[in-house]
């Protein structure tokens, strides 16, 4: 299989990667394999795991076995160059903190113990504050803002990281629509700049039409591969289970016209 | 005013500025109930350090309590890890380490000079007589010098690392993603608490002692957005809590850490109504002007 | 402690009376606890126990009194003023629940104490009158209070019997519970009031700074041996009333020790070995479950590798 040469072209590799609370497995047997320069949507069920593989590529829960490189690098080291939006709940808005305060956090891991942020790291602060729009709010109180602005200043934080692989939870949630085309014109600017993107995704009506690589995940990965050959009726149907005959699923032919797929 | 009040307004005002700023930490982390456990267990290691060395000199205090706020925080986590709830695993080893904190005092009660009244109240009242001394000259009462002393530790240490303080404090997660030590730091803000807390103890005992940790804080909190004025304020209403309290205590001869504490909760309450933004009245407010 | 002493105490009526009451109390808490642990408020105990303060110095002011009942009152009032004010402040502005919880804890306990400085100085309540509430002196209860403990104690018991199945919807799926058109909120209200009353009754024994381990330890401990909420309940009763009676004997065996730390450190003790052994969630059994599947896995030919630093 793919030898040390094969893995460096990769942004995310992982082998029997296994998480589990308590006695519960959360996530089984992942093995992915993401290319680098892709913009890929992470899609499954409620509960199926897509904020935990997240949590696990990056270190931040224990896996109960199996391992991750990230651009071809392991563990801390590969870290440093992954930027991260974790979803917007997870934090508490009422901190005492600007708009900026907050994006400039995204230097931190680079700026090191006891020294403060440079004037390079504030611009490239505002640098990011630009690209998502938000710059005239720079000095804004972060309890102000509404959730598509705080959405924005999250990204602008990974912005801020200037990383090669980009991670990030339900970016779109709850997020007005100007914002959602904001966002995903900005994701496609990541990628148009070689850089890899991991989204968690919850609305399958946008899946073709924002991402050329699919990951679907029900704890373990159903389907990984270019959207157009993972996002079948029967692949969504082995993910979703019942849950989808919700939607309006197109007749009979399984794989066979996988493009034609319109939800 | 005499001198001997001076100096005890001048212990209240330490005590009250180097635990508020701590205490904001704390309340920006949800650890607010965690400063009240460790400011109880660490009784435990002042009655140990002081039974194994004889002393209550400031160093075997402070290591004792510290040795004891550091244990106490492991056991919550080893019961945290054994399947209990946060909560329930701090109640558990508090009360566990009190417990055994007073039970180990009063079998000593006749060869302790501390005593359960004096650890959970404190006694500013007798801070001007135990003087510190260095080859003949007296350098003041030895508790304006412990208390500054874990005051300008405690600044010091909050000055250097303010940036990893701040960004755990409000997104842990994203600090360990960029390679922060999170674990580190969160034992070095734990080592913090428990040495201002240890610091104010004998003056002002465990209830002043998580008052002023949380109440000048909270209080800061209602009436800025900005993490420093945040830190500043909770000293700006601190120390009035702190005059006030004493102020009150001697007019009408009461405890002078009850009455601080009952003044400190007055500020808070004072800032929950009024506070420009956040207070009940301006929420109201702005309540009837929305739909209007 | 010898037999013959032993003896000798429990043929003291009083002794006897003090021993039936810790029993009671130690039973009453442990069984309350189970929710609490369940629903997350443990920390609640400790608050309102020193919220009470300030109730138990008035009704010692407003009566005089040197019996238990006034206190009772004074406490169950100032103690629900509390939880009041820690849900309202939560409520009502940007302070979370943990801050809260701790301002009212100490700020009440501030206003309780300069109420007992003011009391100790006109003479009603005196040295030995702060340490009994503080640190909690069994031994000097008398027939009268125990009976009123006693009462108060089978009062919430009774209280968690009659509402158990509500209670047990509350700590398990409250959401659900809602479903069925139940008023969750007010059982929540109910479970705080229980909480209250527990700990007004408690702490005449225990003491306010640890009468919160009542609740929180027993409970702690039969979550070890079980996964049903019945067992747990009967077990934690068990655990709390044996923390009583053994913290009482010692007490009243050493009578300088106070009562408070004694039953707190033999409920540890409890859970402790609880911890290790029991048989649910005991480390022990754990390792033992933990060592099969990895057994298991390895034997499904699975590379099993353990990311060290993943922790």
């Amino acid at each position: 299989m793919a030898a040390a040469t094969g893995t460096v072209d990769l942004a995310v590799q992982t082998r029997g990667l296994a998480v589990a609370y308590r006695k519960e497995p959360v996530l089984e047997g992942i093995d992915l394999d993401l290319p680098r320069g892709t913009l890929v949507g992470l899609v499954g069920p409620n509960g199926a795991g897509k904020s935990t593989l997240l949590k696990a590529l990056l270190g931040l829960v224990p896996l109960r076995s199996g391992w991750v490189r990230l651009l071809g690098q392991r563990g801390a080291e590969a870290r440093r160059r992954v930027g991260y939006v974790p979803q917007r709940e997870s934090v508490d808005w009422d901190f005492p903190a600007t708009v900026l305060d907050v994006v400039l956090m995204g230097r931190y891991g680079r700026i090191g113990l006891f020294r403060r942020p440079s004037r390079h790291d504030r611009e490239a602060a505002w640098q990011a504050l630009e690209q998502v729009g938000m710059a005239p709010y720079a000095h804004r109180q972060i309890s102000q803002l509404s959730g598509g602005q705080q959405q924005r200043v999250f990204l602008a934080r990974a912005l801020a990281q200037d990383a090669a692989l980009y991670l990030m939870d339900e970016p779109l949630a709850g997020v007005d629509a100007a914002t959602e085309t904001a966002i995903i014109t900005l994701l496609q600017e990541l990628r148009a700049a070689g850089k890899t993107v991991l989204v968690v995704h919850h609305d399958l009506n946008t899946v073709e039409a924002f991402f050329d690589w699919l990951v679907l995940l029900h704890r373990r990965v159903v389907a990984a591969g270019p959207t157009a050959e993972v996002f079948t009726p029967k692949h969504l149907q082995a993910a979703y289970g019942g849950r989808l005959l919700s939607l309006p699923a197109p007749v009979g032919s399984e794989a066979s016209a996988p493009s034609g797929v319109r939800l | 005013m005499t001198p001997h009040d001076l100096w005890i307004l001048l212990t209240a005002v330490l005590v009250a500025a180097s635990l508020g700023f701590v205490g904001c930490f704390l309340i920006l982390r949800r650890l607010a109930m965690v400063g009240d456990a460790i400011s109880h267990s660490v009784l435990l290691g002042i009655v140990v350090a002081f039974l194994l060395t004889g002393s209550t000199g400031l160093l075997p205090m402070v290591l004792g309590a510290g040795a004891a706020g550091l244990l106490s925080t492991w056991m919550v986590e080893l019961l945290r890890r054994a399947g209990v709830q946060e909560d329930a695993a701090t109640g558990i080893s508090f009360t566990a380490f009190f417990g055994l904190g007073v039970v180990l005092l009063t079998l000593h009660a006749g060869d302790v000079h501390l005593d359960t009244q004096h650890v959970l109240f404190g006694d500013l009242v007798y801070v001007p007589f135990d003087i510190l001394a260095w080859r003949g000259w007296e350098l003041g009462p030895r508790a304006v010098w412990t208390v500054g002393g874990a005051l300008l530790i405690a600044g010091l240490t909050t000055w250097l690392f303010f940036k990893e303080f701040k960004v755990i404090a409000f997104d842990p997660a994203f600090a360990a993603v960029v390679g922060l030590p999170v674990a580190w730091i969160t034992w070095l803000q734990t080592g913090l608490v428990t040495l201002v807390t240890v610091a104010a103890f004998e003056s002002v005992g465990a209830i002043l002692a998580v008052a002023m940790l949380v109440a000048p804080g909270a209080t800061a909190f209602l009436l800025t957005d900005r993490l420093e004025s945040m830190l500043g304020l909770s000293v700006l209403v601190g120390v009035p809590a702190a005059v006030a309290g004493y102020g009150l205590a001697s007019w009408f001869d009461l405890s002078i850490a009850g009455a601080t504490a009952t003044m400190a909760g007055l500020l808070f309450a004072l800032a929950l109504l009024l506070a420009p933004h956040q207070g009940l009245l301006a929420r109201w407010r702005a309540r009837r002007r929305t739909p209007a | 402690m010898t037999w013959e002493a032993l003896i000798l105490l429990l043929n003291s009526p009083n002794a006897r009376w003090v021993l039936a009451g810790s029993l009671l109390l130690g039973a009453g808490c442990g069984l309350l606890g189970t929710f609490a642990l369940l629903r997350r408020r443990s920390l609640m105990g400790d608050v309102l126990a020193h919220a009470a303060l300030p109730g138990v110095a008035l009704g010692f002011w407003v009566t005089g009194a040197k019996s238990v009942a006034p206190l009772l009152v004074g406490s169950l009032v100032t103690g629900l003023l509390g939880a009041a004010a820690v849900d309202g402040i939560t409520r009502h502005s940007r302070i979370k629940e943990e801050t809260a919880q701790a301002l009212v804890l100490s700020v009440s306990y501030g206003m309780g104490v300069v109420l007992l400085t003011v009391l100790a100085r006109t003479g009603l309540g005196g040295q030995s009158g702060l340490n009994r509430f503080l640190i909690g002196q069994a031994a000097s209860l008398v027939r009268s209070d125990v009976l009123v403990i006693g009462g108060a104690a089978l009062a919430v018991t009774l209280g968690v019997l009659l509402f158990f199945k509500e209670l047990k919807l509350l700590a398990f799926d409250p959401e659900f519970g809602a479903g069925l058109g139940l008023p969750m909120a007010l059982m929540d209200r109910l479970l705080m009031g229980l909480v209250v009353a527990a700990v007004a009754v408690g702490l005449q024994a225990v003491g306010v700074v640890l009468v919160a381990a009542l609740l929180i330890t027993p409970a702690a401990a039969a979550r070890f041996w079980t996964e049903r909420l019945e067992r747990m309940a009967i077990l934690s009763a068990a655990f709390g009333g044996l923390a009583g009676v053994a913290g009482a004997l010692i007490s009243l065996s050493r009578p300088q020790l106070p009562t408070g730390p004694l039953v707190v450190l033999v409920a540890t003790g409890l859970l402790l070995i609880s911890m290790a052994f029991g048989s649910s969630r005991g480390l022990v059994v754990q390792r033992v479950r933990q060592a099969g599947i990895r057994r298991r896995g390895l034997a499904g030919g699975t590379p099993v590798r353990w990311e060290g630093e993943a922790s």
